[in-house]
């Protein structure tokens, strides 16, 4: 008898759906009350010893206050020090692996991120400029971030422009950021070359990315620009998983594959851009937190999205509050410490996960 | 009549690849494209299917002119099966064939849907697949789910490069009965371009042959699969049999220059 004759009957075929959608809302869940965990250890963590349970209080106090009576010192600390730098990173976090998926998604290519792409080092160009030859857009104490955000969005902007004279292709589009990423690299190297020892290092300080620099205002921003740009990205899910099965079979579909793939990478480029004029270039999130979250629960972008960002902002956090901690009270960049908890963790997925390519 | 074709031309650059072709596709209408690589079959679904831009002619789709229609009204109406897809990313064959339903949805897949795809993998026989992986699944299954997802659309034009092109002897026999089944159960209309003369003889009520570009003939199977025919268009010398009422072509040699 031929394998085909087997059949299996469709009320277990729509129940085995029905979990397979069920695992991913389980896995999102998860990581929602891990990434919870995971801040609130974070913001109990450094210089001053603050006990978890006196974290939390003072957290839960801000919006409860007749339950919890948190010490003095834990409120201070908690919402003054740790609080902005730890939700920067929940929001960079999500914001740099959004963008990720996204453009992995709509360039059908598991290497493109804000960093591949020439995004982030176009924002380091306009960092470098600013640092080392005090010229930019804006004159004063936000010429680094006018700076960086301008021309993280000239890149895309480049890539854009080139896709729209040659025809939004997924090839056009990636090696016009390869190019972009090449050229504003050699400008930056070129800056350095001439530049002034103590302005050099702060220009590769800015380069490995960190968190430093976070406030309230800084984080209000950036959560602006998550709260406008992550749910329009989110309503193009069916769109990318159609465009994943390639132009032909999208524009076959009804979707205006052009039109999704060169508004998708407006809203792409604009987070990265808002994120990484804050924080200076955090690479591999936006790189690894798809890969792992489709490793995990395959390739719909209704979940994967949402999960990728949370993946995102569990990893950007967990390496910031090691990178404050490990050799206290020398603070390591996050952007040397994501790479070091990432890249093994990577590695270990790859070689565990039986099949070829997820 | 489903689609009618006026005039109409097509070019890459400066290549013309499509001249003047004017055709029609009739509802339970089974429609063959034949012709020598490079004829322009595929260009001509593509750009009956708007993925393609033509620059001239009109096309009519149920006496509608599809340059005034919208992308997903358009999608609602024909759905395409491409020779084969390459997922970059991995969808099971049940995501897979959920994409057909596009055009009809929202953000949320409603319970419709997912039924609507139990369906159509229930008269493909391909249910026991539903939770594997597309890229693991052989050619043969491969085309059956990519009609299925066309068949998800709701479609009632469909239109097939090659579907047998990678399947051996019985996967080409089963998918051809499939689609004819479709044709008479529910008044679908089909167009495929399909290299296998006798496939195309004996499943196709029409053929047309195309050669450069342009239509060489057109009509039912014994009219246009003519030994001169053939050796004038793919410069082969072939003995044309007839059984039971449709030609047979059998290749002898090619000419060569």
């Amino acid at each position: 008898m031929p394998p085909e004759t087997v059949d299996m009957n469709e009320s277990d075929i729509k129940e085995e759906y029905t979990r397979f959608i069920g695992r991913k809302i389980l896995f999102i869940a998860i990581l929602a009350a891990l990434l919870i965990l995971i801040a609130g250890i974070a913001a109990s963590l450094g210089s001053a010893n603050i006990a978890l349970t006196d974290t939390y209080s003072a957290i839960i106090e801000r919006f409860l206050p007749d339950y919890v009576s948190p010490s003095n010192l834990a409120t201070n600390v908690v919402w003054n020090l740790r609080l902005p730098r730890i939700l920067m990173g929940v929001a960079a976090g999500i914001g740099l692996a959004v963008a990720g998926s996204a453009m992995q998604g709509i360039l059908r290519n598991p290497l493109a991120s804000p960093y591949t792409l020439g995004i982030s080092s176009a924002a380091g160009f306009g960092a470098a400029l600013a640092i080392l030859l005090g010229k930019g857009v804006v004159e004063g104490e936000y010429i680094v971030i006018a700076n960086a955000f301008v021309f993280a969005l000239l890149a895309s902007v480049l890539i854009i422009g080139i896709a729209r004279y040659k025809g939004a292709r997924p090839e056009t589009m990636i090696l016009a950021g390869i190019a972009i990423m090449y050229f504003f690299s050699a400008m930056t190297s070129l800056l350095q070359y001439f530049g002034d020892a103590d302005a050099v290092k702060e220009v590769v300080f800015w380069m490995l990315g960190d968190l430093d620099r976070s406030s309230w205002d800084t984080l209000g921003i950036v959560g602006i620009v998550l709260v406008l740009c992550v749910p329009l990205i989110m309503l193009k899910s069916w769109d990318f998983n159609v465009m994943a099965a390639g132009d032909e079979t999208a524009k076959s579909l009804g979707v205006q594959v052009e039109r999704v793939r060169i508004l998708s990478m407006i809203l792409a480029a604009l987070l990265t851009a808002s994120i990484v004029c804050f924080t200076g270039t955090i690479g591999f999130i936006g790189l690894v937190s798809p890969h792992i979250t489709r490793m995990a629960i395959g390739g719909d972008n209704r979940f994967l999205l949402p999960a990728s960002g949370l993946v995102g902002a569990v990893l950007l956090v967990g390496a910031d509050t090691i990178a404050r901690n490990i050799i206290a009270p020398v603070i390591l960049p996050v952007g040397i410490m994501t790479s070091f908890i990432g890249v093994p963790f990577f590695f270990y997925l790859i070689m565990r996960k039986g099949r070829e390519y997820w | 009549m489903r689609l009618q074709i006026r005039d109409l031309s097509f070019s890459y650059g400066s290549t013309q690849i499509l001249k003047d072709i004017s055709m029609e596709l009739g509802s339970s209408d089974v429609l063959g494209i034949v012709g020598p690589n490079g004829a322009g079959k595929s260009t001509l679904i593509r750009c009956i299917d708007r993925i393609l831009v033509p620059q001239r002619g009109t096309i009519l789709l149920d006496g509608q002119e599809m340059k005034q229609m919208n992308s997903m009204e358009i999608a609602k109406k024909i759905g395409y099966v491409p020779q084969s897809i390459s997922n970059t990313f991995p969808a099971t064959v049940f995501d897979t064939v959920l994409m057909g339903r596009r055009p009809h949805l929202g953000w949320r897949s409603s319970d419709a849907d997912i039924d609507t795809v139990l369906e159509v993998l229930t008269m493909l026989k391909i249910k026991y697949l539903a939770m594997r992986d597309f890229s693991e699944i052989s050619g043969g299954q491969q085309q059956k789910v990519l009609i299925a997802r066309a068949l998800a659309q709701d479609a009632e034009i469909l239109l097939l490069d090659e579907p047998t092109s990678n399947l051996d002897i019985r996967h080409q026999l089963e998918v051809m009965e499939i689609l004819t089944k479709l044709v008479k159960k529910k008044g679908l209309s089909v167009m495929m371009a399909i290299h296998d003369l006798n496939l195309a003889s004996r499943y196709s009520d029409r053929i047309i042959m195309l050669n450069g570009g342009s239509i060489r003939d057109t009509g039912d199977p014994v009219s246009v699969l003519t030994a001169e025919n053939i050796e004038s268009v793919y410069g082969v010398e072939v003995i044309v049999k007839h059984e039971a009422g449709k030609p047979y072509i059998i290749p002898i040699r090619s000419f060569g220059d």
